[in-house]
């Protein structure tokens, strides 16, 4: 499952970032395998999602987000 | 003693802000680093004695260069070494704060970590053990109070008694760069090595968040029930419209045109007939008179005028911007901006265009990258800024008295459609290699530091201030001449002058367009001046001394003009074409001048220029030739 099959509410552990040309970036703002990333809320039209990790919130496009390995945890 | 030096740095979101603003109030400057657009604030102060210059670097998550402020940071740390920095932290977001924390201990730079906003971390559940953290990094650790002015005080005792050099990082953070070391001699490609360096910092945060941080589960949060309105599906664009409604509201209806109306009032009233009369009793020569009252009062005071405007509308941005709210326009419209080619973060500046292009242009540096603030920049003028409102308005109740609101209306979305085709046509061809990303964090809402917002809109509306005593001035001394002045002199017959030279000169392009007359071609030239003065022109120009550009006399002065040659010089199709052409062509000088100084070049004003006009030039003769075919008139 990538991140941009996730649903609002749906708690996830990541387990690879992908490769993009946003990784760098990414992994820079804590997106690394191993975090917890809680899905929370979506713009209109689903895209783009907003998720919560390491106790902060960040958006970011579903395209992005489909780059991202993750699976759900309890 | 020579002053210390003090350099914050941080994440954006942090208050670093308000911090410095508390610390240095309003004695400091503010100037742009050589070569880059990024403002870099320095603040001297005297605390026990001992004199402080405080500098605040843009905030950024890293310091890789990979945009404007990381570059600024990076090269201020390579180039300077401050007596101490101050690494300011948001205690509730500490996790991801530390990586800029641990980077800068990579590069060797002491530093003091600041625990901000510590009361609304605990609130959240998150419990910072102060020693245990300066033990784990070997550095020492102080806190402040969001908006609690003692607190950051106190910083200035941290800073006169710290001794940086009593301290030492700690066997963990020696450890970490002895890794990274490690890691940049492994032979792996620069990617892999970067990726490799994150990790391990992320790593050693993780180590230290569990020496030193206890998080509890809190409930939801304000700001998640806030976003599940602001921030969540289409309802979010109903909040969104409002908020702005609001916003214009208070600008244009209920402070800011009131305010606007007073500097006005006092410029026609008391001012202009006070100076005139001092002059005739002084007995300055005719000429001399003409040019103070005609020329400079009139055209610096029509820039004057918005003054209170500008300032009410970045005071009402700034505010929503320090709530974090504008992080979720952002979100909410990049669906919509990104079929533009563009970045959600792109609306913000775009909104700013329908008050005025300036701020809006000015605006676009906060965007991420190149292609998003050269779009912004370039299809701002086709917005319905404030000064083309007059012009929509009169031509609408003379030609169209029976559908002027719709014209009006329709002159709007006019300029919005071409916006928004000129991002797509410009992102698919001349910035078609660069990328547009959208990646955001959404700051927790916080009840904004007026002091800071204050600061804010002051910077931001002063550049304004600056212009109309410049370029505006110097603007209006020469439309004064030319509109007075011939080949044989000074010259009562304005028929004759260099600007019916030019206007006549001008108007040969317009003929297809079906307006070629001397005072339409001179209106348009003036009007790249100032859009206003299409308006005002052509008030001269056709012998109503008195043309207001207030809402409810247009009215008066569109029978007045009817009545005169104006009507008879136009018709209607025709000045339907010229109210396309105005609305779409030129961006007036002071905004030509913002884009010089925000793309650092010529060619890019000199382009902004040009294609407006062609895209203005081409819609008008569609309109006026289209509706010829179409049996108007």
């Amino acid at each position: 499952m990538t991140l941009k099959d996730t649903k609002p509410g749906m708690t996830v552990r990541i387990d690879s970032v992908g490769e993009s040309n946003l990784k760098q970036r990414l992994m820079t703002m804590g997106l690394i395998p191993g975090t917890r990333v809680e899905v929370l809320n979506s713009a209109p039209l689903g895209d783009p999602i907003a998720i919560r990790l390491r106790s902060y919130n960040l958006a970011m496009r579903r395209d992005d987000a489909a780059q991202i390995e993750v699976s759900e945890v309890g | 003693m020579s002053a210390l030096s003090v350099a914050l740095t941080g994440n954006p979101n942090t208050g670093k802000s308000t911090i410095f603003n508390e610390l240095t109030g309003a004695r400091q400057k503010i100037g742009n680093w050589p070569g880059v657009t990024v403002d870099k604030k320095v603040g001297v102060i005297e605390h026990n004695g001992r004199k402080i210059s405080v500098i605040d670097l843009p905030g950024t998550y890293s310091i890789n260069a990979r945009s404007q402020e990381e570059q600024v940071v990076s090269d201020y740390f390579k180039e300077n070494k401050p007596d101490i920095v101050v690494n300011i932290i948001d205690a509730a977001n500490i996790a991801r704060n530390l990586f800029l924390t641990i980077q800068l201990m990579e590069n060797g730079i002491p530093l003091i970590l600041n625990l901000n906003m510590i009361d609304e971390a605990e609130r959240h559940g998150i419990k910072i053990d102060m020693k245990k953290l300066e033990d784990a990094f070997g550095m020492p650790v102080t806190n402040t109070v969001g908006r609690s002015n003692k607190s950051v005080r106190k910083l200035l005792d941290v800073f006169t008694n710290a001794v940086m050099s009593n301290y030492k990082p700690s066997k963990l953070i020696s450890e970490h760069i002895d890794k990274v070391h490690n890691i940049k001699r492994s032979g792996l490609s620069a990617a892999k090595i970067e990726e490799e360096i994150i990790s391990a910092r992320y790593d050693l945060i993780d180590k230290i968040m569990a020496q030193a941080v206890t998080v509890s589960a809190a409930g939801k949060t304000l700001t998640e029930k806030l976003d599940s309105f602001l921030a969540n599906g289409v309802s979010s664009l109903l909040f969104m419209v409002a908020i702005f409604y609001l916003m214009f509201q208070i600008a244009f209806n209920w402070i800011g045109q009131p305010l606007a109306d007073l500097v006005g009032e006092f410029f026609d009233e008391t001012l202009a007939p006070a100076v005139a009369e001092s002059m005739a009793e002084a007995g300055v020569a005719d000429w001399m008179q003409s040019l103070v009252s005609d020329g400079i009062i009139a055209g610096v005071g029509a820039v004057i005028n918005f003054v209170p405007l500008i300032f009410t509308l970045f005071l009402c941005l700034s505010f929503l911007d320090g709530t974090g709210y504008m992080a979720r326009v952002a979100f909410i419209m990049d669906p919509i901006m990104r079929r533009a080619g563009l970045s959600g973060k792109g609306i913000m500046p775009l909104i700013m265009g329908f008050g005025c292009g300036v701020p809006a242009i000015m605006g676009a540096r906060a965007l991420d990258t190149h292609k998003d603030r050269m779009i912004s920049i370039l299809v701002t003028p086709f917005l319905t800024c404030n000064a083309k409102v007059p012009v929509l308005m009169l031509f609408a109740a003379m030609f169209f008295p029976d559908n002027a609101a719709n014209i009006v209306f329709a002159m709007y979305f006019l300029g919005i459609a071409v916006a928004i085709l000129m991002a797509k046509v410009l992102s698919t061809t001349t910035f078609k290699e660069h990328q547009s990303t959208f990646l955001l964090e959404l700051p927790p809402y916080r009840l904004p530091d007026i002091k800071t917002v204050l600061l804010e809109a002051w910077e931001k509306g002063k550049g304004y201030l600056i212009k109309a005593g410049t370029i505006i001035f110097a603007m209006s001394v020469m439309i004064w001449f030319l509109s007075n002045f011939n080949s044989d002199g000074m010259t009562e017959d304005m028929d004759t002058s260099y600007l019916a030279g030019i206007g006549s000169a001008a108007s040969t392009v317009f003929a297809p367009q079906g307006f070629d007359t001397w005072e339409a071609g001179a209106a348009v030239v003036t009007g790249i001046m100032a859009k206003e003065a299409v308006v005002s022109t052509m008030g001269i120009l056709y012998g109503t001394d008195e043309l207001s550009t207030e809402d409810e006399d247009l009215e008066d002065s569109a029978n007045t003009l009817m009545a005169t040659s104006l009507g008879g010089a136009f018709t209607p199709l025709a000045a339907l074409a010229f109210m396309v052409f105005t609305q779409l062509y030129s961006p007036c000088m002071t905004a030509l001048g913002t884009i010089k100084k925000e793309t650092q070049s010529w060619k890019w004003m000199a382009f902004a220029f040009f294609y407006t006009c062609a895209v203005a030039w081409v819609a008008s003769l569609i309109v006026y030739q289209g509706g010829k075919l179409l049996g108007f008139e």
